[in-house]
């Protein structure tokens, strides 16, 4: 399957994988992170962001096709929407059906509010679904929450908000069990200690997995409990903007049915935003690890309402990403295979840098190897570095593939690549947005009452960058809570009349502004059609 | 050059560069997506498809995202499946043998076709966790069918009506909840952290100044 150039280059990698194998390579200094990430990581450059010139994050950087999408019109300021024709009154709705929605859809449920979800593919459809790697909880004697704390902080270059960070690491433990409770299955030995492995930044083994489809796993519970709680679940429709009452409290939302292009009308007293990530907006035109829908709706529904958007500008790219063959670039390769020893090698067999630094940096590391310093492998996409996969196996012994990463051995192997024999090659692809809406310790946005955010769609857990296994974390213990805080809401919450005039006054503002996108947003889903893409 | 290749999708026919999965071939060919296209990675079993080569007898069945076009390829796909969840509220059921026979007693239908393991994308013997299921065997059962994705393939093709995902989904939820040791460290945590033994620690930790932060980080020890 590899060219004949490429397996030129794999004979060097195993001809120094016995000496690479003896010495664990250094790590970085804080100094040599630094001057790494202003001179290679994407963040870092002028190119590809521009100035919002509008809304409430006015005068900010912002990701060039996500400043587009904010500075364009509503998809429905010239659509009639009758809003005293409605569809669906509930206490809470939840857009969004990843980890983040399906949390706070169960929560809400079990405090006795009536909850509904609303889902632009189906339940599932998300970026939880595709984590592979697993989730950090601090449940181990040689750990505690402030330990999880401070590698959180400091990966996340010491910007995330406090009071975000504390919750998440003082309430994983619970969220683990909760999950273990609801039947997902942790890798486990025989007395039930939870197997666990470094991520890239983790000071201590505290990542969690079930095999590499920890994610899947994770979902597909979430989704059965969901279905068995009798949740309504509305599936193939999008909500395209949110709803005001009269007294400037959120108050639904307006819902398109994706198939038959008819608007609905949902009236809810709290509602969530879980929509998740921007992947496929393709951000610098990286391919994405991204499920079909990340296109940032639920950043855009916020923005125009008035919520603020925190680190916009922060965008990871995962370290990993597949680069050969073409059918597959961009799609995640788990940092799991990091933690299980795999090193990153370049073109000549050198291992150029320690596999387990933080995200960002062993992004940043590997565009240095394949651009100035010309050390990268030549593939039909570009250029890509080595994860010396067969590692693994004469680490942890023959087997641990298929045991610990069954779904990278069969994606490879579709492709006749054998990554237990042969090492694979990566270059970074768009992961996570980083940053996201702005919301308080409880859960809520402080700028639109009764309005509530969750999971990727937040931003200010993480900082500026994200460690590996904080993200499925995040999902679980924000949703949670946003899912307890709505339905407690809810319950004091009185509607006014109903009213769009912010749409109205988001086009007036933007048309003042000079802006003409001819766009609408949200977009909803990507444009693929006609084209040759990824 | 990439090659091109004649695929048809629906029966009508599409020339697209032969390196192209058949999900990105159909776009290629201009569909906008909207069913059987979800994670387009491999995990959410979105968009099942079924294909047979022209002037070949045998009726094939992927995934649309993991599977590169060939020519002459007759392309279904199977963006939905009626499969049949039944719902039980965890708390209450237990892992015996009889939870199978009250919410899943088609499984004891299955006349041993083996025609869902033969289409499965997943290369996962089907048939035989359905029959562990059979036995009251979740844990077996929950094991064999762990990389599911759900894609339904193997439901589209049993005779005898069997939701082979959802008979999995069961085993892993009972294996997780009831078969599977108890987490003990997890548990003290989780009672520790109740008991506030953790609130004085964070709070110093958050009450750093950064600089004392980035020096409690970039000389942290970190675990070998």
């Amino acid at each position: 399957m590899y060219t004949a150039k490429m397996q030129e280059s794999i004979k060097k990698v195993e001809a120094t994988r016995a000496a690479r194998m003896a010495a664990e390579p250094r790590r970085m200094t804080a100094e040599e992170k630094d001057t790494l990430l202003a001179a290679y990581h994407p963040d870092y450059k002028e190119d590809g962001f521009v100035t919002l010139k509008v809304g409430p994050n006015k005068g900010e950087k912002v990701p060039t096709e996500l400043g587009r999408l904010l500075e364009s019109n509503s998809r429905i300021l010239n659509e009639r929407i009758d809003l005293n024709k409605i569809d669906y009154d509930v206490d809470v709705l939840v857009i969004g059906a990843g980890g983040a929605g399906s949390s706070a859809a169960i929560e809400a449920h079990e405090a006795g509010a009536n909850v509904m979800i609303v889902t632009k593919l189906r339940i599932g459809d998300a970026n939880t679904m595709m984590a592979e790697g697993g989730i950090q909880a601090a449940d181990k004697e040689n750990d505690s929450p402030a330990q999880h704390y401070l590698d959180a902080f400091g990966g996340g270059h010491f910007a995330a908000r406090p009071e975000l960070l504390k919750k998440l690491v003082m309430e994983a433990p619970d969220a683990i069990h909760w999950l273990e409770n609801l039947g997902v299955m942790f890798d486990k030995d025989a007395e039930g200690n939870m197997i666990t492995t470094h991520g890239g930044g983790t000071s201590r083994k505290r990542m969690h997995a079930c095999r590499d489809y920890s994610g899947a796993e994770i979902m597909r519970t979430l989704r059965d409990e969901v279905i068995n709680r009798g949740i309504p679940v509305v599936e193939f429709t999008s909500a395209v903007e949110l709803i005001k009452d009269d007294k400037g409290q959120v108050a639904g939302a307006v819902l398109l049915n994706m198939e038959t292009d008819e608007y609905l009308v949902a009236r809810a007293k709290t509602v969530i935003i879980a929509t998740g990530g921007a992947g496929r907006l393709h951000y610098n035109n990286f391919p994405t690890s991204n499920h079909y829908g990340a296109t940032a709706d639920g950043l855009v529904l916020g923005y125009r309402v008035g919520a603020p958007l925190l680190y916009q500008d922060t965008i990871q790219y995962h370290p990993t990403g597949a680069a050969y063959p073409s059918q597959i670039f961009g799609a995640l390769v788990t940092e799991k295979v990091r933690s299980l020893g795999a090193m990153l090698v370049n073109v000549d067999g050198e291992a150029f840098m320690h596999p387990l630094e933080t995200r960002d940096v062993s992004a940043a590391s590997i565009i240095r190897e394949c651009s100035d310093r010309e050390k990268g492998v030549e593939t039909p996409q570009g250029k890509a570095v080595w994860l010396d996969t067969p590692m693994i196996e004469m680490i942890h012994g023959e087997g641990t593939i298929e045991k610990r990463i069954p779904a990278m051995l069969r994606m490879f192997m579709n492709y006749g690549i054998d990554m237990r024999k042969e090492p694979i090659l990566v270059y970074p692809t768009l992961h996570y947005q980083n940053g996201g809406l702005e919301i308080n310790g409880e859960g809520f946005t402080n700028a639109v009452s009764n309005l509530l955010v969750a999971g990727e769609a937040v931003g200010g857990i993480h900082g500026r960058n994200r460690l590996m296994g904080n993200s499925l974390l995040d999902v679980i213990v924000f949703g949670r809570d946003a899912g307890k805080a709505a339905a407690a809401k809810a319950k004091d919450v009185t509607l006014g009349t109903m009213n769009l005039d912010h749409v109205k006054e988001y086009a007036k503002t933007l048309e003042e502004a000079g802006l003409d996108t001819g766009m609408v947003s949200p977009q909803l889903l990507p444009d693929y059609a006609g084209k040759r893409h990824l | 050059m990439q090659e091109m290749v004649n695929i048809f999708i629906f029966g009508k026919k599409y020339s697209v560069p032969g390196d192209l999965t058949i999900m990105t071939a159909m776009e290629y060919a201009g569909y906008q997506l909207k069913r059987g296209c979800g994670c387009r990675h491999g995990f959410c079993g979105a968009c099942a498809t079924i294909y047979r080569i022209k002037g070949k007898n045998e009726l094939k069945t992927c995934l649309a995202c993991q599977t590169q076009v060939e020519d002459g390829m007759y392309i279904a796909s199977l963006p939905f499946y009626p499969i049949d969840k039944r719902t039980y509220n965890m708390e209450e059921i237990r892992a015996e043998q009889r939870v199978m026979m009250d919410l899943y007693p088609e499984i004891y239908s299955c006349i041993g076709c083996n025609a869902c393991t033969k289409g499965c994308p997943q290369n996962l013997n089907v048939m035989q966790y359905i029959a562990y299921a059979q036995r009251g065997d979740f844990e077996a059962c929950a094991e064999e069918s762990f990389d599911c994705i759900g894609c339904g393939i193997c439901a589209s093709r049993c005779p005898a009506g069997i939701s082979h995902p959802m008979v999995g989904e069961l085993a892993r939820r009972l294996t997780g909840k009831y078969i599977a040791p108890k987490c003990e460290h997890l548990q003290n945590r989780v009672d520790e952290i109740n008991e506030g033994k953790f609130d004085d620690l964070i709070e110093q930790v958050m009450q750093k100044p950064i600089e004392e932060m980035q020096e409690l980080y970039n000389n942290r020890e970190i675990e070998k």
